[in-house]
């Protein structure tokens, strides 16, 4: 980092990924781990940094996990408050809803907000005990309110501004108390009750003093050095770490500092996320990179493309009809020979397969593995260079694709991979989604 | 494959090409009314004498306009085709056909290629509207699969294997360097091509085809009729073209060590011209060398080496200038340059010079016994091609 060095590490977005990306991936560990399957009727998406403003984030998100056509899909943006009041809005619901919370940190080289900012995204999939054993149950909380100049940043700039923290930090004590006793009060709970107090928020002073307050000798729950604050998508973050490893019957306390203070009240349920991907996990198998790398990758230090053309802007007509395949890489498997076909085909490359007798086969949750490689340095990259692989999947199908989250050194042949929803570029303010492969967790 | 071919029905009466070059002072039209002139001159011929035409240009130019305007044609039949980089080889190949036919008398085709004024390195596909989900590598990064593949399945160290495709550049130098056309006029040594640095793969600059602006021009007649236009035409033996259908690209089985579309493509001209064993048979080929991994898949592909054994064959000199079978003695795309829609012709240019003993002494091959040359062309890649073979005689049968 640059300037201030604040201690720990922090989560970094890559040059393919943005908040939808992000978003989309938190929201596939979340339904991996559902035993049923669970038709959501609206996917809320929230983050401060969207890719798209006027254009629907939440639909590329919904075609991503190939959500039922009638399944809603909205966006809540701007402010970082925006993620927890969709979450109350959620939870005040009778709806099976699909919460997206996701964020992208700026902040100029050197500045507070860029040593203490993590990128980071979360999905939590809000039902009623129809839907089956809960993780969580909400069992009520408040709002406290008022109006001060504490961070702020206008549309089309990059980065946030901050007023004097000293004044900053009064306005939210002033402010607990009343937000603090209104939670109890509408939860009939007493502070003994509280196990676990999770404090999310930007202001790192006014956290650690309210904890003081509340009993707490320091959160539980801290992500700060392992993952940085995650604007928008902190607090719900923050919470689904909680609860990945609570014990049942446990009463915890989500406080969120922003723009004012927010209490949710929950009580651990007997399910848990079942999935690998687990945020301790994740933290586990990072990769690290350079400074220059993360600069170059928030977009504050240009570097020399290699000299070949900058791809022009996707189809928008040829992008709706291969949605499937774009969005939700849905492959074609042939009916008599059972030949893979990525991308999908009407005709198989098996002769004794007939024309259209074809059945679609998702692709997105399987494993492959790297068949052979090859690193390109030529070719227009917003990262260069390009780590290409031709991989063979579990249960049959092949693609040459591009292989990311790697350094080209660390490939090879064999290397078990699992597909990634990421976007390839941007040309004319249009994102380009599609999939490539990225090495599989152990 | 069904076939029937046009054997010693066609023949060659002339061939032009112009030098390969970053021509900065030549337009496209310049490059195609050079390789025409020389064409012209070879024979005596005016463009009022030639029946049909076709131009061949992979993207530098659209319709039959693009050589028609320029010649200032008057009434005649012009078709632009287009085939990857095996365009200039197309465009022949429909001319013989039209000529086979009965059709016209006499057809030229046309190849050209004006690159360079994109500003950008290597070859650039023009940009056709897509959903974003097609793969971008460069054809570089795609050819260099096939080293570790072909290491692995052959139990051939890669470090070597590295070393005996820089051998095949380093031949094409040398031929290239004694052909005043080509574009890399200088020698190189494997070693010094291995130690340049990797831009694609374990593949340097050097085992890239060079890009180039260049043209080239035949014209073609029937086979009885050649020997009032020139005393040694080259009679067309066998013409094959396979367009390939991708399932490389998804079918597991599929291992990066062959290109099928161009073992189907040699078969078929081995049939159609009678060829049993290419290797003894023919006096020379000009093979698509775009990148030298391709060569070296294609010694094997066109049965000039057996499977696995391409790799000695290089190193033990079979394709060199005084080898068992010559390959690409005008350099190759390697050396000479690659302007898209010429390279076909360019290649047939070369048989034409080697066949009839007109090459430069210090590259004209030695063998007189043999007297049947062969041009492969492709265009795409591994998996996905399309690849063009053609057998040229001096006798007709």
């Amino acid at each position: 980092m640059g300037g201030t060095t604040p201690s720990g590490v922090r989560a970094v977005c890559s040059h393919d990924e943005d908040t939808a990306t992000m978003g989309v991936e938190a929201a596939r560990i979340t339904l991996s781990s559902l035993s049923g399957s669970i038709n959501p009727a609206a996917v809320w998406f929230s983050s401060s940094n969207p890719p798209y403003m006027d254009k629907t984030n939440a639909n590329v998100i919904h075609a991503a996990l190939q959500l039922d056509t009638n399944a809603a899909a909205y966006d809540f943006g701007g402010a970082e408050k925006s993620g927890i009041g969709a979450l109350k809005a959620a939870l005040d619901s009778s709806k099976t809803l699909l919460l997206i919370q996701s964020d992208i940190r700026t902040g100029l080289p050197s500045s507070e907000d860029e040593g203490h900012g993590g990128d980071a995204a979360s999905a939590l999939l809000i039902g009623g005990e129809d839907d089956g054993d809960l993780i969580a149950r909400y069992l009520g909380g408040s709002s406290a309110n008022e109006e001060f100049i504490g961070r702020w940043r206008n549309p089309h700039e990059p980065n946030s501004k901050s007023w004097e923290e000293r004044f900053v930090v009064t306005k939210y004590l002033q402010l607990i108390d009343s937000a603090w006793q209104e939670a109890l009060s509408v939860t009939e709970l007493s502070s003994r009750d509280i196990s676990t107090v999770v404090i999310s928020g930007s202001n790192n002073r006014a956290k650690n003093q309210i904890s003081k307050i509340l009993g707490v000798e320091k959160p539980r729950i801290d992500l700060f050095e392992d993952v940085g604050i995650a604007g928008t998508a902190d607090a719900t973050l923050l919470l689904t770490h909680a609860l990945e490893t609570s014990e049942s019957g446990e009463i915890i306390a989500l406080v969120v500092l922003s723009d004012g203070i927010e209490v949710l009240l929950f009580e651990a349920g007997n399910q848990k996320n079942q999935s690998k991907d687990t945020i301790s996990s994740q933290i586990n198998s990072r990769n690290e990179i350079t400074y220059q790398r993360f600069l170059q990758w928030k977009g504050n230090l240009d570097v020399q493309p290699p000299n070949r053309p900058a791809p022009s802007r996707i189809s928008a007509s040829a992008a709706a009809r291969e949605s499937e395949w774009k969005h939700g890489f849905i492959a074609s498997k042939a009916e008599k020979s059972g030949m893979i076909h990525m991308p999908p085909s009407r005709v198989s490359a098996n002769p004794e397969d007939r024309i259209d007798t074809m059945d679609p086969i998702s692709m997105a949750n399987t494993s492959g593995h790297v068949v052979t490689y090859t690193v390109d340095r030529l070719v227009y990259s917003e990262s260069p260079p390009v780590v290409f692989a031709v991989v063979d999947f579990v249960g049959g199908g092949r693609i040459p694709i591009e292989l990311t989250d790697i350094d080209a050194e660390d490939i090879s042949i064999g290397m078990e991979v699992i597909p990634t929803f990421r976007k390839v570029f941007t040309a004319d303010g249009i994102h380009n989604y599609f999939w490539k492969v990225r090495p599989a967790r152990q | 494959m069904a076939s029937n071919g046009i054997k010693d029905k066609v023949a060659i009466i002339s061939i032009g090409c112009t030098p390969f070059r970053e021509h900065w002072d030549k337009s496209r039209d310049d490059l195609v009314i050079d390789a025409v002139k020389h064409t012209f001159d070879g024979v005596n011929l005016a463009s009022e004498d030639i029946d049909a035409y076709w131009i061949g240009t992979a993207q530098s130019g659209m319709s039959g306009l693009t050589l028609s305007m320029p010649l200032k044609l008057e009434g005649k039949p012009v078709t632009r085709v287009e085939n990857f980089c095996a365009t200039g080889s197309e465009a022949l190949r429909q001319a013989c056909y039209a000529v086979a036919s009965g059709a016209y008398d006499t057809a030229m085709a046309v190849g050209v290629e004006k690159v360079k004024d994109s500003g950008y390195q290597g070859l650039n596909a023009f940009p056709i509207p897509t959903a974003g989900t097609n793969r971008t590598l460069t054809a570089a990064a795609m050819y260099s699969l096939v080293l570790p593949a072909y290491a692995k399945k052959y139990g051939v160290d890669e470090g070597e294997l590295r070393m005996v495709v820089a051998k095949i550049a380093e031949k094409n130098h040398f031929n290239g360097a004694r052909n005043p056309l080509a574009q890399f006029r200088r020698e190189m040594s494997a070693e010094a091509i291995c130690d340049m640095a990797a831009v694609a793969g374990q593949l340097s600059v050097f085992d890239c085809a060079g890009v180039a602006d260049g043209a080239a021009a035949a014209i073609v007649v029937p086979a009885d009729k050649a020997y009032e236009y020139t005393d040694k035409p080259l009679f067309i033996k066998a013409l094959s073209l396979v367009s390939g259908n991708g399932s490389g690209l998804m079918d597991p089985e599929y291992d990066y060590t062959t290109f099928p579309e161009c073992a189907a493509a040699a078969q078929d001209a081995y049939l159609q011209a009678g060829i049993t064993n290419p290797r003894e048979e023919l006096a020379l080929a000009e093979v698509h060398d775009c990148f030298t991994p391709t060569e070296l898949i294609l010694m094997e592909d066109l049965k000039f080496s057996e499977r696995g054994q391409g790799w000695e064959d290089v190193l033990n000199g079979d394709f060199a200038l005084d080898g068992a079978i010559p390959v690409n003695t005008d350099g190759g795309l390697k050396s000479f340059g690659h302007p898209v829609g010429a390279s076909g012709i360019r290649m047939h240019y070369e048989c034409w010079l080697q066949l009839r003993r007109e090459a430069p002494a210090e590259r004209q091959i030695s063998d007189t016994s043999r007297n049947l040359g062969l041009v492969h062309n492709l265009g795409g890649y591994p998996g996905e091609m399309v690849s063009f073979v053609s057998i040229l005689g001096t006798e007709k049968g």
